[in-house]
């Protein structure tokens, strides 16, 4: 089947990566189509204006750059479905005291399932994004995901949710390409390189962050509460636990005799307990619903690269399968920032091997029982 | 590429220009350009030229060239009547009420909102049965509270279906108000002489009949006196403002007098293909339903109600097999909304967005319909599969 003759659905956000993505498709002889996907509009916010995705202006940029390479271009209504999978899992999520990344619900919902389907039934072969990474079919272990030639802005860890059926149907154009050849496409299609934020934070927000997001979605998250230490000393008063993270030590507006730092939300209290940079580092965590890209569960234990933030260095683990969805995961050093809702990655190196969310470690701290209790609901 | 046909079946939303149209039209673009209103020799073939499609323009609308004011569009002639008649009404100290339909086109649905809203106006609504069609005893009930306009759609442009103008337009008289219809999508397809609909003004666009976009019409009964809604110079008896675009006028008036003097082949044309298209639908898509009346709607137009079919998805599918429809509820920003007027048809919210509409035109060919059929009852196989599929 040559290129022709074979249809890519391309999907679209009106930024560059995706636009050179579609660029480069064209470029290579694919029968491309392009698709946006209508994620989210939010009335209590004013609107689609206020979105960070999906903006009238992005749309608009998005069908000039289809329009310049001559091919089409839809939007398709994914409203529903990703208020009920998405935005509802951030809620939930932050509801429970994790904190989450809904970007890889969504790659593994909505993307790589909703869309890649509809880009099926359109006759299409492909669907393509503009991520950093790169798919290589390897005989013995069949589809791999790969982080991004350029290594600045691997993307792999958002898409580790992906399996062998979606890396076969998948293309990420960009991936093959260093930053230098992206940026000078980009000028091509006339695109405005110097005035486009980075597209890192979640699309659905608005202008604002998640804070203020959660303030109108999800009041009840945003309720201040007790800060307490793990033997449930009351020091101080939080603004609402989805205000802090993991390892954070400013802004918390305690004194001690030493810094504190986050240690846990503690949803059932309302409680944010605060601990010593001692007591902070863990060396272990377990993930959940853990997606190996193979499609098989190791038979044994491996040692293997980790990254636990999208932001973060891999770090060197031993990385131990517990049943078919539950991984446990050792590093050579202890971690501060290990945040259950995160991904826990695994790497060797390029190639991404899968991830998992992590699971809350410390059960326990989630039923502390206050000392004071006249701090607790305040608000 | 996977496309190769183009296929266009969303005549009602506009039609080419016939080449006999633009041939008339070419000299008043670089020979004859003067403005009308100039007193020498270019102006005054502009004059001309103007006045003689007034005429031919009035010859199809069975009224007097005095008759017909030129605007730039089928809403500017909604909005020259409805504004006009509220202005009208103030200056004569009378009831500035005003009566409609849920299934106007939008020009008339969102005046009369917009002169609810921001003057103060009354306005009322009338029902409209399953078909779309104006209730005769709804609407006599509405007039009893008098009005300075009851203004009722002559062929709904989503479901096609044909309204009983001369029946409303008695009611309308008997109760002492003017009657106006939105005669856009009827242009070229049905009859447009004002004495036997009993019409006081009549909005036409030229677009919808092989004519060129950006020129309307507004039949206006002599004696009604409407001020200008756009000031100015004394263009068009005083009632609308603006130099007149005098190609495109020349144009209207031929595309108008093409229409019907071709109506019996055209409209027989339309006819087949559109019946061709309806039978194959109904009887190859299952659940399919014809919204609209099934006998009393425009030749050249079909609609359905898909039941679990996204129609913006659905268009989609057409797109990429290069076939052009319409939907009511579809939008190229990916946030559709249910059809209003399937809404006041009665349908459920879920059904409105389900819409697809097909019309056809002189070059519509039984290759085509059978091609589209064929398109068509793929693309709702794909879309109903991807639903079953997709469980999470």
């Amino acid at each position: 089947m040559s290129k022709r003759d074979s249809r890519v659905v391309v999907a679209m956000s009106g930024g560059v990566d995706s636009s050179v993505a579609a660029a480069l498709l064209v470029r290579e002889g694919y029968d491309v189509v392009g698709m946006m996907m209508r994620l989210w509009s939010d009335e209590a916010a004013g609107g689609a204006e206020h979105n960070r995705c999906c903006t009238p202006d992005q749309m608009l940029i998005a069908r000039t750059v289809a329009d310049k390479l001559g091919i089409p271009f839809y939007v398709l209504d994914t409203k529903d479905v990703f208020r009920d999978i998405v935005v509802q899992y951030f809620i939930d999520q932050h509801r429970a005291g994790y904190t989450p990344n809904p970007c890889l619900e969504c790659n593994r919902h909505i993307r790589f399932d909703w869309l890649l389907r509809h880009a099926l039934a359109l006759d299409a072969d492909y669907l393509a994004t503009g991520h950093y990474a790169r798919i290589a079919e390897s005989p013995a272990d069949g589809w791999l995901l790969k982080k991004g030639l350029d290594p600045g802005k691997d993307q792999s860890y958002v898409l580790s949710v992906m399996g062998q059926e979606q890396l076969s149907k998948t293309l990420f154009p960009v991936g093959e390409y260093p930053k230098a050849e992206v940026r000078r496409i980009a000028g091509e299609l006339g695109l405005d390189l110097a005035n486009r934020k980075d597209s890192q934070d979640l699309c659905f927000l608005g202008n604002s962050d998640y804070r203020d997001f959660l303030r109108l979605h999800a009041p009840d998250v945003m309720t201040k509460g007790p800060i307490v230490t793990k033997s449930g000393d009351v020091l101080g008063e939080h603004l609402g636990l989805s205000n802090y993270t993991i390892g954070q030590r400013k802004g918390l507006g305690i004194s001690y005799n030493e810094p504190l730092y986050v240690l846990a939300m503690n949803p059932f209290r309302n409680a944010l307990v605060v601990g010593t940079r001692a007591e902070l580092g863990r060396d272990q965590l377990v993930a959940e619903r853990f997606n190996w890209i193979s499609g098989t569960t190791p038979a044994g234990a491996f040692r293997a690269e980790v990254k636990i933030r999208y932001r973060s260095q891999p770090q060197m683990a031993l990385v131990q399968p517990l049943d078919d969805s539950r991984v446990r995961i050792t590093f050579d050093q202890p971690q501060r920032d290990i945040s259950p809702g995160q991904a826990a990655v695994a790497y060797r190196g390029d190639i991404c091997l899968g991830g998992g969310v992590i699971a809350k470690f410390d059960e326990a701290l989630d039923h502390l029982e206050c000392k004071d209790q006249t701090a607790h609901f305040s608000a | 590429m996977k496309t190769r046909r183009e296929l266009y079946l969303d005549y009602s939303a506009s039609t080419p220009v016939d080449p006999r149209v633009m041939e008339v039209m070419m000299p008043y673009f670089s020979e004859i350009y003067g403005n009308s209103t100039s007193s020498h020799r270019q102006g005054r073939r502009g004059e001309n030229a103007i006045e003689d499609a007034r005429a031919r323009v009035a010859h199809i609308l069975n009224c007097q060239p005095s008759e017909v004011v030129f605007t730039s569009c089928g809403s500017e002639s909604d909005n020259l009547a409805i504004r006009g008649a509220v202005w009208r009404a103030r200056q004569r100290g009378e009831p500035t009420r005003l009566i409609t339909s849920p299934v106007e086109h939008s020009a008339v649905i969102n005046t009369v909102s917009q002169l609810g809203q921001l003057m103060d106006i009354e306005t009322a609504i009338v029902p409209v049965d399953k078909y779309g069609m104006v209730d005769f005893d709804g609407f006599a009930n509405a007039c009893q509270g008098g009005a300075a306009l009851a203004s009722v759609i002559y062929a709904n442009n989503e479901v096609g279906s044909i309204n009983d103008l001369a029946e409303l337009a008695a009611i309308a008289r008997d109760h002492d108000m003017l009657f106006h219809t939105d005669a856009v999508q009827a242009g070229g397809q049905l009859t447009l002489d004002v004495e036997d609909l009993g019409v006081d003004m009549l909005s036409l666009s030229a677009h919808k009949f092989y004519g060129p976009k950006g020129v309307g019409a507004l039949y206006l009964k002599d004696g009604i006196e409407l001020p200008s809604i756009l000031t100015g110079g004394g263009h068009e008896g005083g009632r609308r403002a603006g130099t007149h675009n005098t190609a495109f006028i020349v144009g209207m008036a031929k595309a108008l007098e093409l229409a019907y003097a071709e109506a019996n082949e055209r409209l027989s044309h339309f006819h087949r293909m559109r019946d061709k298209l309806i039978a194959g639908i109904l009887s190859r898509v299952s659940g399919a339903e014809l919204s609209g009346h099934p006998e009393q709607r425009l030749p050249s137009h079909a609609s359905f109600v898909l039941p679990g079919i996204d129609a913006n998805a659905l268009l989609m599918h057409l797109d990429l097999n290069g076939i052009a429809a319409s939907s009511g509820s579809a939008c190229k920003t990916g946030n559709p909304e249910p059809a209003d007027v399937l809404l006041a048809l009665g349908y459920s919210p879920a059904e409105a967005k389900c819409g697809l509409r097909l019309s056809v035109g002189t070059r519509t060919t039984e290759a085509d319909i059978d091609y589209a059929l064929d398109v068509l009852v793929d693309a709702v196989a794909k879309l109903r599969g991807l639903k079953r599929e997709f469980v999470t």
